[in-house]
């Protein structure tokens, strides 16, 4: 340790420590030491949460999970079935709603609002409803779509997801149109493609994976919503209607239902479902990152 | 590439055939108010939170805000409990969320070894796809029993009859629900947003400004503090603004571990609320003026958020995020 000496320190100046006094040492090292604890610490709580569901969802899937109906209070086994078809149709209801606004506002963005104050302002905008509080949302379509028609509807918690979504696939398409190289349009113009023909067959071509993205990352982020399905679907403990009126079972409210329930059962299905529904959300967003890597 | 130079032709010749540039315009025009759209929901979510919560602000003016009582048999509502809740839950994620988002930054732009830096990175990222609802589920299962047994139980022995420590750390029933364990498993769900931008800002720093500092000796720690953090400084501030806007509004995590207590207490280890675990918990049930009430909550938290987000991304400044 005489390399804190001054004298030796200059007689090997590429020593790691050279010249530097203990106090500077320790203060480099106990914050290495805490940056990486914290990194540890993070992903140990992800492995955590993952632990736990697998732990104590695990022992509730059977083939009755998938197959029967939500059971009643107090009664015996009973499954998910409705409410992972009802998760389904109402995330894909809601990815239905947003992929054609997502995809035309932010190709308006990329593509038409270069430069201009309105485009600056919507982007703006769109950033902060990227992080709005779901719940709001939810409140939002229970005033205009829920309170007018006398009724919780699938409707209206497909428009919550969608809205919920929209955010998210304009940013994308917007950042992804971005990366696409201007020859690749002037090529396109100098065959005389009006800029539509351009857009639809050249940018959004160039830009397909990116913008399917997009789209899987929306799907992630809202498969797991809960609060904004409390005012609009809520839930329903048999198979809901085609038409999609009245509640519409989903498996975050069943979730949030069973949870504290009384019953053991419904506990178990809480388990299960927590653990479906968190596995299918990391898979999806794995295969999203996955396309982003390899498309760059 | 290939395969857009050779459909290119294919896809220009039929527009010939249709009227001048009509798909032109409506292609045009649609993006155009698909854009529009945007603006119209912000403001559809802001009329609507006035328009429906107008009764209970009109019935209780600016009483609504400062009072404290939610009686919802005589129709009595005031925000004041949720108001606080929803402040010091969002503090306390900041207090614990915040030097550990920087922390795993550092480490990620820093510290790690090139092969390790891509799984990390994405395994703090899954951080954030983890649905609200197993945070909460997580909480109240396995971290609310842990908190109450370890941490709840032994602090309250030692702060008991103690001056101010005695009151805010006491906690009359250690449940291990209340308005701190709410605060921590915020931090945990808004570090992923703080770590990336932030990770993301420390990365766009040109690295001669490092490398100069390394140059005339400073240790790692130095280079950090002295020349990463001032230069990233302002995003940094706007990263932490944009974790406390998901804090702010962070729903059914906080329900299930907050306790859903009506009133307020002095102890932050106490059962509380916040105002968007009171809307979960009471719309269902709610009419008339409750429901009003519970709007305007709504309403009050819009406006929070709102400036906390305007804020959060004029600092920011287009970085990504999804």
């Amino acid at each position: 340790m005489s390399m804190t000496t001054p004298s030796t320190a200059s007689q090997t100046p590429h020593a790691e420590w050279g010249r530097v006094r203990p106090a500077r040492r320790t203060a480099d090292r106990a914050m290495k030491l805490i940056a990486t604890g914290f990194t540890f610490l993070a992903i140990f709580v992800l492995f955590w949460i993952l632990g736990m569901l697998i732990v104590k969802g695990i022992g509730g899937l059977s083939l009755a999970t998938f197959t029967q109906v939500t059971p009643g209070p107090g009664s015996e086994g009973g499954g998910l079935a409705n409410a992972i078809v009802g998760s389904i149709v109402l995330t894909f209801l809601g990815i239905a709603v947003a992929t054609p606004i997502g995809v035309l506002a932010g190709t308006y963005l990329a593509e038409y609002g270069k430069g201009s104050q309105l485009a600056n302002l919507i982007r703006f905008i769109n950033d902060i409803l990227l992080s709005a509080p779901s719940i709001l949302i939810g409140l939002f379509v229970y005033v205009i779509l829920v309170e007018p028609f006398r009724g919780y509807s699938g409707w209206a918690g497909g428009v919550a997801l969608g809205i919920i979504a929209i955010p998210v696939i304009v940013r994308t398409t917007e950042d992804m149109l971005r990366l696409v190289p201007g020859p690749l349009r002037e090529a396109g113009a100098a065959l005389g493609a009006p800029p539509s023909v351009v857009i639809t067959s050249v940018t959004w071509r160039a830009a397909k994976s990116g913008m399917v993205t997009g789209i899987l990352l929306a799907l992630a982020r809202i498969a797991g919503e809960t609060a904004p399905l409390i005012f609009t679907a809520l839930n329903n403990n048999f198979w809901f209607s085609p038409t999609l009126s009245g509640g519409v079972s989903n498996l975050p409210v069943t979730i949030y239902q069973f949870a504290s329930a009384p019953y053991e059962n419904w506990q178990q299905l809480a388990w299960a479902g927590s653990l479906i529904i968190t596995v299918s959300i990391l898979l999806l967003s794995l295969i999203a990152r996955r396309i982003v890597r390899g498309s760059k | 590439m290939t395969a857009v130079t050779q459909t290119m032709p294919a896809a220009a010749a039929p527009l010939r055939k249709t009227p001048k540039g009509t798909f032109d315009i409506v292609f045009r025009n649609a993006s155009f108010l698909a854009a529009l759209f945007v603006l119209v929901l912000l403001a559809g979510i802001m009329l609507s939170m006035v328009v429906g919560g107008w009764p209970a602000f009109r019935e209780f003016g600016f009483g609504f805000i400062t009072s404290s009582v939610w009686d919802t048999q005589n129709d009595q509502y005031g925000a004041w409990p949720a108001i606080v809740g929803t402040l010091s839950t969002a503090l306390i994620a900041l207090v614990i969320g915040v030097p550990l988002s920087l922390g795993i930054a550092v480490y990620l732009t820093q510290l790690a070894p090139p092969w390790f830096k891509q799984p990390v990175a994405t395994a703090i990222e899954l951080l954030a796809a983890v649905p609200s609802i197993i945070y909460g589920m997580w909480g109240l299962f396995v971290f609310v029993p842990l908190f109450a047994a370890y941490v709840q139980v032994p602090l309250s022995n030692i702060v008991e009859g103690l001056p101010i420590v005695g009151t805010v750390l006491y906690s009359r029933s250690p449940s291990g629900l209340g308005i701190f364990t709410a605060g921590i498993i915020l931090a945990f769900m808004i570090i992923p947003f703080i770590a990336s931008i932030t990770r993301d800002m420390l990365e766009q720093i040109p690295s001669v400004l490092r490398e100069s500092a390394y140059g005339i000796g400073a240790t790692t720690w130095e280079v950090v503090r002295h020349v990463l953090v001032p230069q990233a400084g302002v995003s940094i501030i706007g990263a932490v603004m944009l974790g406390l806007g998901r804090a702010l509004g962070e729903t059914m995590a906080v329900t299930f571990v907050v306790g859903n207590a009506n009133r307020l207490s002095a102890s932050i280890l106490d059962p509380g609320s916040t105002i968007a675990s009171r809307i979960a918990n009471e719309f269902n049930e709610a009419l008339g003026l409750q429901l009003n009430a519970l709007i305007a909550l709504g309403c009050i938290l819009f406006f929070v958020t709102f400036v906390v987000l305007v804020i959060a991304r004029i600092l920011v400044s287009r970085v990504k995020t999804y």
